[in-house]
């Protein structure tokens, strides 16, 4: 793991991943959604909005699976000192803190018309809205440590501590009665039907390639960043050193 | 932890250590918190759980469960309608005056916000249409409707 450590090395395999991921992560979400939503015949209860279903669950799972990542590297970070751990935390919450809000605004839109309101605050979205509200407060706090060239094990703690929100939002429906529905996919299960599933789970690919290119395309710029302000930081100290000769002679 | 303890392993090991236990106590007290709010989260009260433990004639309270099958009748002045709300051991009926959302059905889920009448009729002000985990086609519709019914109920149990 620590083969990678050395930015150089990992650049040359981030530069040569971003692309493909991203172009096809859009290919690949394009087409589900268009088979998704030209093929999917209505819900027998909630008509033609349970196509809102093919944005929606991709994104809950991308804003959920997204701060595990967080976590992950957060632990990562403390444990190993990683050098590339902090960045990829860094990295993951800008899409994150999108498919979070994604979900929220995709499940709401689908609330009016079904459940007959936009919003309610059961377990479940209730939980959601902290996991984006706390998306919000680690990208403040990674942006504040990193201006001020501090640490980032504050940040790591805050992802880890972060993390126990999200068995909560998993388990919410199951623990709590609430106005969203319990999970309709669990371990080799589905309560849904095949003919929604399969563009469902083509969806689930596609934003999750998205998702991959975008966090290497991010690594990659907060790399380059660091090493700008490495280079003007030199820069600065040698014109100051320059004038202090000058000043002497 | 003392010195001697900690003296055979590696910073690297230590912090692993000290990580996990962090970890196994945040874990701890997350699920602590989430059992002393087991109640309190709910967003809505079971027919069963509103006739054992009744609210104030003034409470606003949430109740939910399945609407009965055939119990929807439409009253006279024509906004008016009434139902039963069970959960498979309790019923409670309800009367609500309003446009009820699009997905409120006999056989479906349903959460009411209202209050209890001295009565025993739980008068709503607000209804929201509870959706279950199934998503299926109208074609699969008839001839699956009582499983489906089955199935929401389980998950309301």
């Amino acid at each position: 793991m620590h083969g990678y450590a050395n930015p150089a090395r990992f650049l040359k395999i981030a530069r040569w991943f971003t692309m493909p991921l991203l172009v096809g992560g859009l290919l690949v979400t394009a087409a589900a959604l268009v088979w998704g939503w030209t093929t999917a015949p209505p819900d027998r209860l909630m008509g033609d909005s349970v196509k809102i279903l093919f944005v929606h669950l991709p994104a809950a799972w991308l804003g959920m699976g997204g701060w595990t990542a967080i976590a992950i590297a957060s632990l990562v970070e403390l444990v190993w000192r990683h050098p590339l751990a902090a960045i990829s935390a860094r990295a993951v919450a800008v899409p994150g803190a999108v498919f979070a809000f994604l979900c929220l605004a995709s499940g709401s839109i689908w609330g009016r018309p079904t459940w007959g309101t936009w919003w309610v605050w059961d377990g479940r979205l209730t939980s959601m809205l902290v996991l984006l509200f706390l998306y919000l407060g680690y990208m403040a706090l990674t942006n504040a440590l990193a201006r001020e060239g501090s640490s980032s094990r504050i940040a790591a703690i805050f992802g880890l501590v972060g993390a126990i929100n999200v068995p909560i939002i998993n388990r919410s429906v199951v623990w709590w009665n609430s106005l969203h529905q319990p999970p309709s996919i669990t371990m080799g299960n589905s309560a849904i039907d095949p003919i929604y599933l399969y563009p469902l789970l083509a969806s689930v690919l596609g934003f999750s390639l998205l998702f991959g290119g975008v966090v290497f395309a991010r690594m990659r710029a907060i790399l380059a960043d660091a090493q700008a302000e490495a280079r003007l930081r030199r820069k600065a100290q040698k014109a100051e050193l320059a004038q202090a000769t000058a000043g002497e002679a | 932890m003392t010195d001697s303890a900690t003296k055979g392993l590696k910073p690297k090991h230590q912090r692993l250590v000290l990580l996990s236990l962090a970890l196994v106590a945040l874990i701890g007290a997350g699920l602590l918190a989430a059992w002393a709010l087991r109640n309190q989260a709910s967003y809505f009260y079971l027919p069963s759980e509103i006739i054992a433990e009744a609210p104030a004639p003034d409470q606003g309270v949430r109740l939910g469960g399945m609407v009965e099958m055939g119990s929807i009748e439409e009253q006279p002045d024509g906004t008016t309608i009434r139902f039963i709300v069970e959960d498979g051991t309790a019923k409670v009926p309800v009367s609500f005056t309003g446009i009820a959302p699009a997905l409120f059905v006999e056989g479906s889920g349903v959460v009411a916000e209202g209050k209890m009448s001295a009565d025993g009729v739980f008068v709503a002000d607000n209804l929201l249409a509870k959706h279950d985990e199934n998503y299926m086609p109208k074609e699969l519709d008839g001839m699956t409707q009582e499983q489906v019914r089955k199935q929401v109920e389980a998950t309301l149990e």
